[in-house]
């Protein structure tokens, strides 16, 4: 419990202090995890819609792909994307090895399967309903589609945090593909993995007790987010028994 | 109207996540030329390259960035071009790195040492014997040993110490413990376990301070040829033709030379002196 309650301490400490080093990660985990969640959402929403929505030849398929890449150890995506990107490698040009963007580029590939997945599934839930309600209504295809995805919007919010989860919190992929370089890559995570080597544990503790207040502080702003659209939508759906 | 607002309110968050994003790569500033230098966890977790780093900066221009890892991802970056210049500890490998052509040079210029801890019972009773004998009594004992186990540069001086022993590299054997993890972790196992392990003396310094003789682990063979450290910097073969050549030999000069040679002796942990410099010797 010591380690707890000096970790608990050393993080206040850290936060009013205003510890270059320790702020220098928490904007290396914001900046990498903002690019790979972007990354995720830009590809992955209309990817996970379009395996929901659409039925087409092999989509089963596909559809176990997606799942079965949830379960790639993060190691294994670190060690794939360093061949890739290591200076002797095919993508070795870009000189992303060792850099926020290469890091990003990596997460992404963790992120993305999680974004398809979740969306394909909350489009198939919603989409037997709804489509056959909008169409007896006489909706035309683009209006079936928007419905679709706003019904769909809370259910990839989700998938979003989820993502943003998993990506922030990752440690695997941050040191392989990052290289934990102070004042460059080193995220939350790596410091904390590299304090835990040191053996400071409290301070590994107090550096994830920041994480956690980074996450909370995400996860509150995404709720204010939520919780307006659901305010101004809150008239119009008073009567869609949404579960 | 509802509609457009979720939107905007989406757009805006994405916006703001882009600008932080943007920001981050932009602000850094980097009037000084950045130098990749590949090395092991040893000089960065002891602070060595910490209390460097202000230093080499200010004779040479350049800013240190390591990527600290096990002596054998450490050659591997190199052999990759991935890093600009190696740091690392392990003469054997190094000497096939540059055999390989994965290297031009390789200039010693500092050491420390290892030390074999043990529990304080010393159920092989190896205290102060030389660390062949005390090797041959642990494996005639069979008391546990906990091994690195990860291809560091301590695990490949441990497996050569049973060499020196004559006797062969353990695996499988009951009593050995691969830990597969960093000098701590494998304190830490040992000292649960009662068992003994090499560690690297910096490393030691720093659990023992902090764990102040509570494990009942502690030094049982030091001292001894066969334990010394070579640490060495190694320049990468032309065939990296995207990495800094001038700046990693810039590097090399400073660390040779007396400024930085009185510069690595002065480094001090827990107040006692942990890297003896040796260059040209």
């Amino acid at each position: 419990m010591d380690y707890f309650s000096e970790g608990l301490t050393k993080a206040v400490a850290l936060l009013l202090a205003l510890d270059p080093e320790t702020f220098s990660a928490v904007w290396a985990t914001a900046s990498v995890t903002a690019l790979a969640l972007i990354a995720s959402l830009l590809m992955g929403l209309p990817l996970g819609f379009a395996l929901g929505h659409f039925h087409f030849p092999g989509r089963r398929g596909v559809r176990l792909f997606v799942d079965w890449m949830l379960s790639l150890p993060t190691v294994v995506i670190g060690l794939i994307v360093y061949a890739f990107l290591t200076a002797r490698g095919p993508l070795g040009e870009w000189g992303l090895l060792f850099s926020v963007p290469g890091m990003a580029l990596g997460l992404t590939l963790l992120g993305l399967p999680i974004i398809i997945s979740m969306t394909a599934t909350a489009v198939e839930s919603t989409d037997s309903r709804l489509t056959q309600t909008l169409l007896s209504l006489g909706a035309d295809r683009w209006q079936l589609l928007w419905a679709t995805l706003t019904e769909a919007r809370f259910a990839m919010a989700l998938a979003a945090a989820t993502a943003f989860g998993r990506i922030v919190s990752e440690v695997g992929i941050a040191m392989m593909v990052g290289g934990n370089i102070k004042w460059q890559t080193r995220t939350i995570t790596t410091a904390i993995a590299l304090e835990t080597g040191k053996g400071e544990f409290a301070t590994g503790i107090a550096l994830g007790i920041v994480l956690m207040i980074v996450a909370l502080v995400v996860n509150l702003l995404v709720g204010l987010l939520r919780g307006r659209a659901n305010g101004s939508a809150g008239g119009h759906r008073a009567g869609g028994g949404r579960t | 109207m509802r509609k457009l607002s979720l939107n905007k309110s989406l757009a805006l968050a994405l916006l703001l996540a882009f600008a932080c994003a943007t920001t981050a790569f932009t602000a850094t500033p980097s009037a000084a030329e950045d130098i990749k230098l590949g090395t092991t966890t040893s000089t960065a977790d002891t602070g060595l390259l910490d209390y460097l780093e202000p230093m080499v900066l200010k004779d040479t221009g350049l800013t240190m960035r390591w990527i600290a890892v096990g002596t054998g991802k450490a050659l591997e970056h190199g052999k990759n071009c991935d890093v600009d210049v190696l740091m690392v500890h392990a003469p054997g490998a190094e000497k096939k790195f540059i055999e390989e052509g994965n290297g031009v040079s390789r200039a010693e210029f500092m050491y420390n040492d290892f030390v074999l801890v043990g529990p304080v019972k010393d159920p092989a009773k190896i205290k102060g014997k030389g660390v062949a004998d005390s090797l041959k009594a642990i494996a005639g004992a069979k008391a546990p040993f906990a091994s690195r186990g990860d291809d560091s540069g301590t695990h490949k001086m441990e497996q050569n110490l049973w060499k020196v022993a004559s006797l062969p590299v353990p695996d499988k054997d009951s009593w050995y413990i691969g830990v597969g993890q960093g000098m701590l972790a494998t304190l830490r196992i040992a000292a649960e376990r009662g068992a003994y392990t090499l560690t690297d003396r910096g490393t030691w310094i720093k659990y023992e301070a902090k764990d102040q003789g509570k494990s009942g682990l502690a030094i049982l063979s030091e001292g001894d040829k066969a334990l010394l450290n070579q640490y060495s910097i190694i320049q990468l073969a032309p065939k990296c033709t995207s990495i800094k050549h001038a700046a990693a030999k810039k590097l090399e000069a400073w660390f040779l030379s007396p400024v930085g040679q009185k510069a690595i002796a002065s480094f001090k942990l827990e107040g006692k002196q942990l890297f003896f410099p040796n260059a040209g010797k």
